[in-house]
């Protein structure tokens, strides 16, 4: 389809240093989603995050890794050697006319090298410097290594997440370093706001074990106002009943599971009222589930044998639907629920295609064109979208380091060959 | 100074999506107000666990107080129309920024779609989040976070290999949506700052969740490949789970990416005879099994906090799995501090959550408590919005304000 200019973006005129790991990549693409100028730094040779795979057609090669070509689309890419002094004075440079710098080194390493915010914010007081880490840039576990089980682990999440007779778990696709990158946007953008109103920039901490205290919710508030302790419950949903009652969240059928919860509330009223009318409509309910007085149904206060008197019939019908039977029911319904997807069913949804959210991007080098989730917001005014794929090792750099920052071509190839760059 | 001070914020929003884009906007100083209705009161209020003592009440609720500290709080009967509508378009016009998470077509339907209430204010920013977005053949189609969250992919990638989906809490992609929106918004802010042009902004939950999961959708695509639920195993580490410590049900968390980070362990754990049939990560994988069994064997002496301290000191990657009563005291978080003790009339105290990025020199709140329902309607309606004192009276009187 047609989209407009990364030009048009609502970030257009402003320009981004990104010299994250995967902890960050997100952070840097959201802002290039809207349109910045975001230049992805690199060390020569390429960042290690380029072994994370999946492969295109499954080639292990730094060119071809599914997560780089994800997370850093948008963006171009230069390399630099930030521990070589040339390269400490290039990347000064390109900082001195940067509206954000993002970054994921371990808290004090790039003040060591005399390029960190102190010093580089001397020459450019508009900076907005955002320091993603897994704990933070102060305290006890600020030095602390950290991929995403154990940010997982420590925020907590896991505690929450399978059966309570087997190990906690994470989910299997990492998310740490998501949450983490996209919750960064928000604090760059904040800061960008009050930059852009009075000239002051200034440094960012952000803490993926305190991003990923959200990803679940409210669990903690339990301990914080009655000192009850969740925890992990398998397939079940807990803590909607004050008599401790849980809700079977995941049922099988036909062709996998559905994910299904006995609600109260309004829409849950609604719901269960509309599954009896589909359960009578095959001749399968219960007459004391067509009896039952949804509008006095109090969740809140159901018990546990309640609860399961009213699964065993539905569980018994649920086997017999498949996940497209069940969704395109509860769209007509207008019920609570949805069929557990696999990434090939959400290529099949007919929301994505009718809202034309995929967008197509060129790979030239790999001759082929690929697939990829598209703009995470509509606006009005101003564009956001998926336009340029992720950039190649050093792709950039002629058009970055001679083109702007006006290095002669022989200044450049005597940096390659002193492997600054 | 607050970051975003000066910034006037309304919501007519309710549960999580729309109320904590409003939370990090109040947060850094913004004037957000949270309507409500005695008829319809936020569902966070009206029947969403835990309340204090578990004795519920419409101020007793912890996870509305955790979304809308820092804001006011007043009550607005939309029912009540036309009066309560066009009140409505003046709270439009007062305000800078609208966010609303009803269920999409709702508020047109009201007559307070983004195109009526930017005739009252031009400049209008909206965010309109929902569950599926404003357009498609499934966008009427209301549903919570909780099962949004499998349609999105995120639950069949959780959970032992052939066993049933795992749950991930509550409405886990409600929050990633709060970063989307919330980004749309102070995008939209600075853009309307140099254009003077405003925005409406359609966010989809179902479309910021795919935003996570990139790379396993090229990857079917591209290589056919469905990404399925591998408990915590992970393609370029082993070990990597949730190792069995000292104590009920207590665990850490390890991950080892390279032969390096492995060696380390191994002079960790003292050098233990098996550790050779282990060395390269190829024979890591193809035992994996049995390496966590051994490991698991080793780890069960240690307190979990002390395991993690002892494998982080070598060079290892460990962390331990915080349980809920944990959270509150991690050092970690009580040094930053992530959480503000603030008192509540009916809650007592409770931990308040700052955002999970500091700004350094504008340092964000809480430093308000949640407000009670109606708590801010004659200081909203009277003082910022400008009624009359008989305007407010006759609007309190008609229910319009209820």
């Amino acid at each position: 389809m047609a989209t407009a200019d990364k030009k048009d973006g609502l970030l257009a005129p402003f320009r981004v240093l990104d010299l994250t790991d995967e902890l960050g990549f997100l952070c840097g693409k959201i802002l290039g989603d809207l349109g910045a100028d975001v230049i992805k730094i690199e060390r020569p040779g390429g960042d290690p995050s380029r072994r994370l795979g999946p492969f295109y057609k499954d080639q292990r090669d730094p060119e071809k890794s599914l997560t780089w070509f994800g997370f850093n689309n948008n963006k171009r890419g230069v390399t630099l050697d930030l521990e070589k002094k040339e390269g400490q004075n290039l990347f000064a440079k390109l900082a001195a006319k940067a509206d954000f710098v993002l970054e994921t080194f371990t808290p004090g390493w790039l003040d060591k090298l005399k390029i960190g915010y102190a010093a580089l914010a001397k020459n450019n007081p508009k900076l907005v410097w955002v320091s993603i880490t897994p704990f933070g840039q102060t305290g006890p576990y600020s030095k602390f290594h950290a991929s995403d089980i154990e940010i997982m682990a420590l925020s907590g999440c896991m505690s929450l997440t399978g059966d309570p007779d087997r190990p906690p778990l994470r989910v299997t696709f990492p998310q740490s370093y998501s949450w983490t990158g996209s919750y960064a946007a928000v604090g760059a953008l904040t800061a960008h706001y009050h930059r852009e109103l009075t000239g002051a920039g200034q440094q960012v901490d952000v803490s993926a074990q305190a991003t990923l205290l959200w990803a679940f919710s409210h669990a903690h508030v339990f301990w914080d106002l009655n000192r009850h302790v969740e925890k992990r419950a398998g397939s079940f949903m807990t803590g909607r009943s004050i008599t401790g009652a849980k809700m079977r969240v995941f049922w099988p059928c036909k062709d996998g599971y559905l994910n299904f919860i006995i609600y109260g509330g309004e829409a849950g009223r609604r719901t269960n009222q509309a599954l009896v009318d589909w359960m009578d409509s095959k001749g399968v309910a219960p007459d004391f589930l067509k009896q039952k007085d949804w509008k006095t149904f109090d969740i809140a206060k159901v018990t546990q044998e309640e609860i399961d008197r009213m699964e065993e019939p539905i569980a018994k019908f649920f086997t017999g639907v498949t996940k497209a039977e069940f969704f395109k029911e509860v769209v007509k319904r207008e019920m609570l629920g949805y069929p557990v997807a696999s990434v090939k069913e959400i290529f099949e949804d007919p929301q994505h295609a009718a809202r034309d959210f995929w967008r197509e991007l060129e790979h030239p080098e790999l001759r082929t064109k690929l697939t990829y989730p598209g703009p995470f917001a509509r606006f009005s005014n101003g564009a956001c979208d998926v336009w340029r794929r992720a950039p190649l090792i050093g792709e950039h750099n002629e058009e970055v380091y001679c083109g702007e920052l006006g290095l002669s071509k022989a200044e450049l190839d005597k940096l390659k060959r002193e492997k600054v760059i | 100074m607050q970051s975003l001070k000066g910034i006037k914020v309304v919501e007519f929003a309710a549960f999580a999506a729309g109320p904590v884009v409003g939370k990090h906007l109040a947060d850094h100083g913004a004037t957000v107000v949270h309507v409500e209705s005695r008829v319809r009161p936020d569902g966070f209020r009206a029947h969403y666990p835990p309340y204090k003592d578990n004795v519920h009440g419409l101020n007793r609720s912890g996870l509305y107080a955790l979304c809308n500290n820092d804001k006011l709080d007043i009550t607005l009967n939309l029912k009540k129309a036309p009066a309560a509508t066009e009140l409505a378009k003046k709270i439009a016009g007062w305000a800078d920024v609208v966010i609303e998470n009803f269920s999409p077509g709702t508020m047109a339907r009201l007559g307070l779609g983004y195109e009526e209430l930017s005739k009252v204010n031009p400049g209008l920013i909206m965010l309109s989040s929902s569950n599926l977005g404003q357009s498609g053949p499934h966008a009427h189609h209301a549903g919570f976070g909780s099962q949004l969250s499998s349609l999105a992919g995120f639950t069949h990638l959780t959970g032992y290999p052939g066993g049933s989906p795992q749950i991930l809490y509550g409405p886990y992609i409600d929050y990633i949506a709060v970063a989307y929106g919330a980004v749309a918004i102070l995008a939209a802010l600075d853009y309307k700052r140099r254009t003077g042009k405003g925005n409406y902004i359609d966010t989809a939950q179902y479309e910021t969740g795919l935003q996570y999961l990139a790379p396993i959708l090229l990857d079917y695509k591209i290589n056919g490949r469905v990404a399925e639920r591998n408990a915590n195993r992970d393609p370029h580490a082993a070990p990597h789970g949730a190792y069995p410590c000292k104590g009920d049900d207590r665990w850490c968390a390890i991950s080892v990416s390279s032969d390096d980070e492995w060696q380390k362990l191994v002079k960790a754990m003292k050098n233990p005879a098996w550790a050779k049939k282990f060395t390269s990560l190829d024979a890591r994988k193809a035992n994996e099994d049995e390496l966590d069994r051994l490991v698991g064997e080793w780890t069960r002496g240690f307190e979990p906090r002390e395991l993690m301290e002892t494998l982080q000191k070598s060079g290892v990657k460990a962390g331990v799995v915080n349980r809920m009563c944990d959270v509150y005291d991690d050092p970690q978080l009580k040094q930053r501090p992530q959480w503000i003790e603030i008192e509540h009339p009916e809650i007592g105290k409770m931990h308040y959550q700052r955002p999970p990025f500091l700004l350094t020199k504008t340092p964000p709140g809480p430093f308000k408590r949640d407000p009670l329902l109606a708590e801010h309607n004659e200081y909203f309606y009277r003082e910022l919005l400008g009624l009359s004192e008989e305007e407010y009276k006759k609007l309190v009187d008609e229910q319009v304000i209820y």
